[in-house]
């Protein structure tokens, strides 16, 4: 102790603290390198096919050159839109129910570690119980209700999650004066936390709709590898080729890429699965743009109002 | 008389609400129950002895061993499983902790408005994609590297699963330690700070050490990820059913056997048994991955609680 030189100490530190900085700062750089290259390339890889109608209106094919994934794109947004249909109206009752209603006891701690159980399940596993219950069990064949089915699933505790932190994001002080003016728990959350939460909840959801979209491993044993070439005139609600029957098999684009790279048999592979690629990537950003945006007009509406 | 219609309103609304969350819950119970009846069936009905399924090296279900029985050892896949799990949490770690670090220490503003929106949208980047960029870029890498040093591999394996990984988990690793390192308050940094350390010191001795226990959590919850990804993996590892033997030689998981397998074989087959079996162990896994998290939780809770 007695020969400790406190200067050096000082320059010891303060290089280490400079140096953990550089580290730091290049460590987030490089994230963001790699971000930029990741979606440079898949949408530099697969801008020949984005831009190129037929590709994006055409019926795929198995073992010819040229084929369009018009089927799948339809299907993706089929599919999302019934998944959401029926996920965020669950998710909202299971959110409001979690954070307005739930008694403090082992029933509600059940339910609570169900759907933690469900948000840390590999959605192929969700895929497989979606095969064997809803395809098998109930009959429904590979279709496109077992896959949002087996899509809600995979949704639910994210839908929760982020409906859930809205709602207990609202001001305590509101809630109390709806209680206060003799408003019921119900009406509260009706008329006060949801409108207040609601460019969160908005956000969220449209956010999950890209996981949503993306999603393939919950979907290869539910809504099938197949898709029916599609005639948009027809109205027979049985018939596979009618594009709104939800008991035909639908194959999606994320399931299509890795269908095809699985098989291997069509000629133009890398072309297609770029392109197709790509067409995901454009969706994907052009959900979580709309997100932001969504989120902040709501959000600036609701607080001028 | 409109407190009648009151009550009944609220309770019709409680109502709702509960049974959407019951619903939730009995999904998940059947997901358990289904998936785990199925697995056992193998035990129980096959009469294949559990030891030598978890312990057995060799995976042939269409050959019979000595004794008679199908070779389902299912070794090969759970060492892969593990292996790529491990080693992607290896690569991601340092990476999104120092970007976690930087976005709560270095760069709150910009970490806020710039980095952590990307971040989401790596998280929203499907999985098959991935899948895809392993294909064509990291196995191809990996080739030339080993062919610029002279060796002839494939690219496929379990190195090349564990970059895609990586690349996978990182937001998820990411965005979970932001959230802890977060939550450190604020006064343990600015007695630091009042004791003369540099911010590095402080990181390093206070707030690292004081949210340690979450960002195990956020670490575990990366390596769940991990465990359970089933496409991309499948799409890079070479999905060869044998002991891993080297991080360059093609190897498969408990996913990717999954995803290959499950469509082949007629239901009630001993194979599409023992699959199912694979399915439980997953299952399985993640159940013992969300343990891990509450016993964490606890731990950390009666150190500062």
């Amino acid at each position: 102790m007695a020969n400790f030189d406190m200067s050096a100490h000082v320059r010891r530190i303060n290089r280490q603290d400079r140096i953990a900085t550089g580290v730091l700062v290049s460590i987030a750089a490089f994230v963001m390198l790699m971000l930029a290259a990741i979606v440079t390339y898949i949408l530099v890889a697969g801008a020949p096919k984005l831009f190129d109608l037929n590709f994006l209106t055409g019926k795929p094919q198995q073992f010819k050159e040229g084929g369009g994934i018009g089927p799948e794109l339809f299907n993706s947004f089929y599919l999302l839109v019934l998944t959401l249909l029926i996920s965020v109206p669950l998710s909202l009752g299971a959110a409001i129910f979690l954070s307005q209603y739930a008694p403090d006891n082992a029933i509600t701690a059940v339910a609570k570690t169900a759907i933690e159980t469900l948000s840390s399940l590999p959605s192929v596993v969700v895929g497989l119980f979606g095969f064997l219950f809803f395809v098998l069990y109930m009959g429904w064949g590979f279709s496109i209700i077992a896959g949002a089915v087996a899509l809600t699933m995979f949704n639910i505790p994210i839908l929760v999650r982020v409906i859930q932190q809205a709602l207990e994001d609202v001001p305590r002080s509101q809630r109390d004066a709806g209680l206060a003016m003799g408003l019921t728990r119900w009406e509260t959350t009706i008329h006060v936390l949801l409108p207040a939460a609601m460019p969160a909840i908005v956000t969220g959801v449209v956010l999950s709709a890209g996981r949503v979209f993306g999603e393939a491993a919950a979907l290869i044993f539910t809504a099938g590898q197949s898709a029916p070439v599609l005639d948009f005139t027809c109205l027979d609600f049985s018939s596979p080729s009618c594009p709104w029957n939800v008991f035909r098999p639908a194959e999606t684009l994320a399931v299509h890429i890795w269908k095809i790279n699985s098989e291997g048999v069509v000629p133009d592979l890398t072309a297609i699965s770029n392109g197709t690629a790509a067409v995901l990537m454009v969706c994907i950003l052009a959900f979580n743009i709309l997100a932001r945006v969504i989120g902040k007009y709501l959000e600036r509406r609701l607080t001028s109002e | 008389m409109a407190l009648m219609a009151k009550a009944r309103v609220e309770r019709v609304g409680r109502g709702a609400t509960g049974a959407c969350i019951a619903l939730v819950a009995l999904l998940v119970v059947t997901l358990v129950a289904m998936v785990a009846g199925r697995g056992i069936a193998t035990f129980t009905a096959d009469g294949i002895d559990l030891g030598s399924f978890l312990t057995g090296t060799t995976w042939n279900p269409h050959q019979e061993d000595a004794s008679g029985m199908p070779t389902v050892g299912a070794l090969p896949m759970i060492a892969g499983s593990f292996s790529v799990t491990l080693l992607s949490t290896l690569f991601a770690l340092p990476i999104a902790f120092g970007s976690a670090i930087f976005v709560v220490e270095v760069a709150p503003r910009f970490g806020r408005r710039v980095f952590q929106p990307l971040l989401e949208l790596l998280v929203g980047i499907p999985s098959v994609v991935y899948g895809l960029i392993g294909l064509t870029i990291i196995v191809a890498w990996v080739r030339d590297a080993a062919a610029a040093m002279g060796q002839t591999i494939t690219g496929f394996g379990i190195f090349s699963s564990a970059v895609v990984l990586a690349i996978m988990v990182l937001p998820t690793i990411t965005s979970l330690s932001i959230d802890a390192l977060a939550a450190v308050p604020h006064e343990y940094r600015e007695g630091s700070y009042a004791l003369g350390c540099t911010r590095w010191q402080t990181i390093w001795n206070v707030v690292l050490k004081s949210a340690a226990p979450s960002l195990m959590t956020a670490v575990i919850l990366g390596m769940t990820r991990a465990f359970g990804e089933a496409l991309a993996v499948q799409m890079v590892i070479g999905n060869a059913i044998q002991m891993p033997s080297g991080l360059f030689t093609p190897a498969s998981t408990l996913t990717s056997v999954l995803t290959m397998g499950m469509g082949n074989e007629a239901m009630g087959t001993v194979y599409n048994d023992v699959l199912w079996s694979l399915a439980l162990l997953l299952l399985a896994m993640s159940l013992v991955f969300i343990v891990i998290i509450h016993l964490i939780g606890h731990k950390g809770a009666a150190k500062h609680g």
